[in-house]
């Protein structure tokens, strides 16, 4: 079969299922009680267990089985969650992750686990074993274990594409000899031969319950295997005191039909849901019909929203065609204008409108939801606090905020500094927050919302805030303002200088935040991403990082300039303003020319010199001159004339010019003709 | 046939300066007229500039620039070679370009030691075709990234 052309699902699916596995262990940490959850992550993990043993990735494969191993005790109540187990599975998770990494980075996905394997098997095995107690545990796993005899629906799956398959589908009634002394060890022989004819579907009793020796003296197991029943058999039958071998066909029908016996008719209820016949089983059967009522409550969401994956690269060629059908169409409003023909502006006018409408659908496709982001950021919160031993209660609110994809893909880090430094920074241990009078759990707010033509996400933590005093003494002692300039900084301008690049507010380095970048990388980010970060706190009541981002990267708005003949844009995001001046008004400053701005020197640059426009001299006294800004820092620059403010799409110079200084990409304008956007940033210092 | 057709290379023919010169057909994307060229600053004298190709930003390279040959205004046998190298695509801009032809590829020989040209370093070999010479250019040398940087 060939696999690559299913790498690319696989690799997906792998991480939704990794990702639900993180979600719900989480939910099952807050409700260890609740089974539906287990099931949910058992599902999972069965379904990522089967598909990379189908893909070839053994090393995924087995390291899910034994979670898979630890999970079962749990839902079988042989096991109780504590934060000890999930710690273990959530590493078992992080390594699942990196080998799906591996493999979607093109290796070959292996990973040393013992360790983890190694504690996978204690765990299984370390609770439920030896004393009086134990011995009912285990009878009651027995007991439970036989209930369970039937087959979930992924083993039924499995099975029945195994037959499709050609294979043959066999259930093996094994007896060993009254007097077996080491059961175990018999058993070891007989699973031995039989993972050399087929493979191993189920044992009843679980391969756990067999290697422990709690049976009596039979079990079935259930096979896949091309072989000839009759060689099946005979191979068991040589395993010694082996005494009986009872193979029989496995019959679809008969699963689905009902007829194997009442412990069936239990299982149907878990798989069919709302069957009144789960209420004989009382407690149990409760339990498992609002299982499966959350179930069905899940499996309907998701039916809702159909969707279909579509890879980026076509997303852009659809755009780029559209590109140009956007050109034409300015192209024939200009015409029909001309020939001013009642018939042709009106159709023309009509395709306008449409070709609108579909611009709006083509960049909705590019949207995403931000809770691809988001959902990584419990694990790291719940990771961070049991690390730093604080209490912390992460809030998501707005997840399904959306946001173009180029966009989602950068804003990932900021958010991950940020929240960890509202983690590290802002919340109290639980001591201190005691001592204040406040909840000893603090609180982490992670919120999107759409505002206008921009998203605003925030983080808000009710954690110590920021010490006005401390951080001004702090960039004074760096040197990154003057004690003068310190006197009139306003609370949020202060704040903000935690933002600037050689601050670090931690006293003490910690690994969490003490990685040696502080949070002017943040800023940068959010900034090269055309948006805006502030920040406000009260201190003692905790503070609110806030960013702004455009909806969407690839559609601008720019102030298109001309110098000379050639036209450059420039981000509106970095204009303060606009203005003409004379010749009189600009002053020289050690060689630099400079303007008076509202009280402020403000340093010109003249872009047809850095540009080196070929231009002959003019004499114009008027200058048109934009404002920009970096940060805090401005800079005037004199253009020749202002064309106007547009709407354009940004593109890229492609792989060939990198780094052309100060020009941050192209865009295509309405006669087709190609404009540079000029990249204030590298412009000013 | 068969046979001729695996060592067949087939290349794209155009001129500077009266010379031909030949690129392999599987690197070239198409053949444009020249359009408005967009200047860039603050690059390779060599780089015309990008133009807009379906939607594309494309960086033009005059090829007479980097070959050493000197400038010539562009006229309407001015041609556009869109190339792709890996994962870098432009357009070399040329004087001309008609032809497609097949070369066996026993005909082709290695670079002359001496061919007192300044386009010496990208030759990738000389096709003799019935005394109609053929320099096959090296497209890699041409868009060599270090070059780039070089400004």
């Amino acid at each position: 079969m060939e696999l690559n052309q299913y790498l690319e699902v696989f690799i997906e699916e792998s991480k939704e299922h990794l990702q639900a596995c993180n979600e719900q262990l989480l939910e099952l940490e807050k409700n260890p009680q609740d089974l539906s959850i287990i099931n949910e992550i058992f599902r999972s993990a069965h379904t990522l267990k089967g598909m990379s043993a189908t893909m070839g990735y053994e090393d995924l494969a087995s390291l899910t089985h034994q979670m898979e191993n630890v999970l079962d005790a749990i839902r079988n109540n042989r096991l109780a969650t504590t934060p000890e187990i999930l710690d273990v599975i959530f590493m078992a998770v992080d390594h699942l992750e990196d080998m799906v990494q591996s493999i979607a980075a093109g290796g070959d996905g292996k990973k040393d686990v013992t360790e983890t394997v190694e504690k996978l098997k204690l765990i299984e095995k370390g609770e439920s074993l030896s004393g009086s107690a134990d011995k009912e545990v285990a009878a009651t796993a027995a007991l439970e274990a036989k209930q369970q005899s039937h087959y979930d629906e992924f083993e039924l799956t499995v099975l029945k594409q195994s037959k499709e398959q050609g294979f043959g589908v066999y259930e093996i009634g094994i007896a060993l000899r009254e007097d077996c002394l080491l059961k175990a060890a018999r058993v070891y022989m007989v699973f031995e031969v039989l993972e050399q004819i087929g493979e191993v579907i189920k044992a009843n009793p679980s391969v756990e319950q067999l290697e422990e020796e709690q049976f009596d003296d039979e079990f079935t197991v259930t096979i896949v295997s091309k072989e000839e029943p009759e060689d099946i058999k005979g191979k068991i039958m040589k395993v010694s005191e082996v005494v009986k071998t009872d193979l029989r066909s496995f019959d679809f029908d008969e699963e689905s039909n009902d007829t194997y016996s009442e412990v069936l008719a239990n299982s149907n209820a878990q798989v069919e849901a709302n069957t009144p016949a789960s209420e004989q089983s009382q407690s149990i059967g409760t339990e498992v019909s609002q299982v499966n009522d959350k179930k069905g409550n899940v499996k309907q969401q998701t039916n809702n929203s159909k969707t279909i994956r579509v890879n980026i690269e076509r997303l852009d060629i659809l755009m780029n065609l559209f590109e140009e059908l956007v050109i034409d169409r300015g192209r024939l409003e200009q015409i029909s204008k001309d020939l001013d023909n009642g018939e042709l502006t009106e159709t023309v006018e009509r395709m306008s409108r449409i070709s609108g409408d579909l611009q709006n659908i083509i960049l909705n496709m590019r949207m995403v939801q931000v809770e691809t982001v988001f959902n990584r950021f419990p694990r790291m919160i719940r990771q961070l606090a049991r690390d730093l031993n604080k209490k912390i209660n992460l809030e998501i609110v707005g997840a399904e905020t959306e946001l173009d994809r180029t966009v989602i893909d950068e804003i990932g880090d900021p958010l991950v500094h940020l929240l960890r430094n509202s983690v590290d920074h802002g919340i109290e241990s639980p001591e201190v927050r005691k001592a204040k009078g406040k909840n000893e759990e603090g609180t982490v707010v992670l919120r999107a919302f759409h505002s206008g033509n921009h998203v605003f996400i925030e983080i808000e933590d009710d954690g110590a805030g920021i010490s006005r005093d401390k951080v001004l003494k702090k960039a004074i002692s760096k040197g990154i303002i003057t004690e003068q300039s310190a006197a009139g900084f306003t609370d949020k301008q202060a704040y903000e200088l935690i933002l600037s690049s050689g601050f670090s507010t931690a006293e003490k380095i910690s690994d969490i935040s003490g990685r040696g970048v502080g949070l002017d990388v943040v800023k940068n980010t959010i900034e090269s991403l055309g948006g805006s970060i502030s920040i406000d706190s009260k201190e003692n009541e905790g503070t609110i990082f806030s960013i702004q981002l455009p909806l969407t990267l690839s559609i601008i708005s720019v102030m298109l300039v001309e110098i000379q003949k050639e036209k450059f844009a420039i981000p509106l995001s970095s204009i303060i303003e606009t203005a003409i001046i004379k010749d009189t008004d600009i002053m020289n400053a050690h060689n630099q020319k400079v303007i008076d701005f509202r009280g402020k020197v403000v340093p010109l640059l003249f872009l047809k010199d850095i540009f080196e426009v070929p231009s002959e001299p003019d004499e114009d006294q008027f200058h048109s001159v934009i404002i920009v800004r970096k940060g805090d820092k401005m800079a005037g620059l004199i253009v020749d004339s202002f064309i106007g403010q547009q709407e354009v799409v940004l593109k890229s110079l492609g792989n060939y010019l990198t780094n052309v200084f100060a020009i941050s990409g192209a865009t295509i304008l309405g006669d087709g003709q190609v404009a540079l956007i000029v990249d204030c940033n590298a412009l000013i210092k | 046939m068969a046979e001729n057709s695996v060592s067949d290379l087939k290349v794209i023919v155009f001129q500077l300066n009266d010379k031909e010169y030949g690129v392999p057909v599987s690197q070239v994307k198409s053949i444009e007229k020249i359009m408005h060229i967009t200047r860039v600053p603050h690059t390779n004298p060599f780089v015309k500039g990008v133009m807009n190709l379906r939607g594309v930003v494309t960086p033009l390279l005059d090829l007479r620039v980097r070959f050493g040959m000197g400038e010539q205004a562009y006229s309407e046998g001015t041609r556009v070679i869109i190339v792709s190298v890996e994962d870098k695509e432009v357009g070399l801009i040329v004087d001309g370009a008609n032809d497609v032809i097949d070369i066996p590829t026993s005909m082709i020989e290695p670079p002359p030691e001496v061919v007192g040209i300044a386009a010496e370093g990208f030759i990738d070999g000389v096709a003799n075709l019935d005394k109609r010479l053929l320099i096959l250019i090296d497209l890699n040398k041409i868009l060599e990234s270090d070059e780039v940087k070089a400004l």
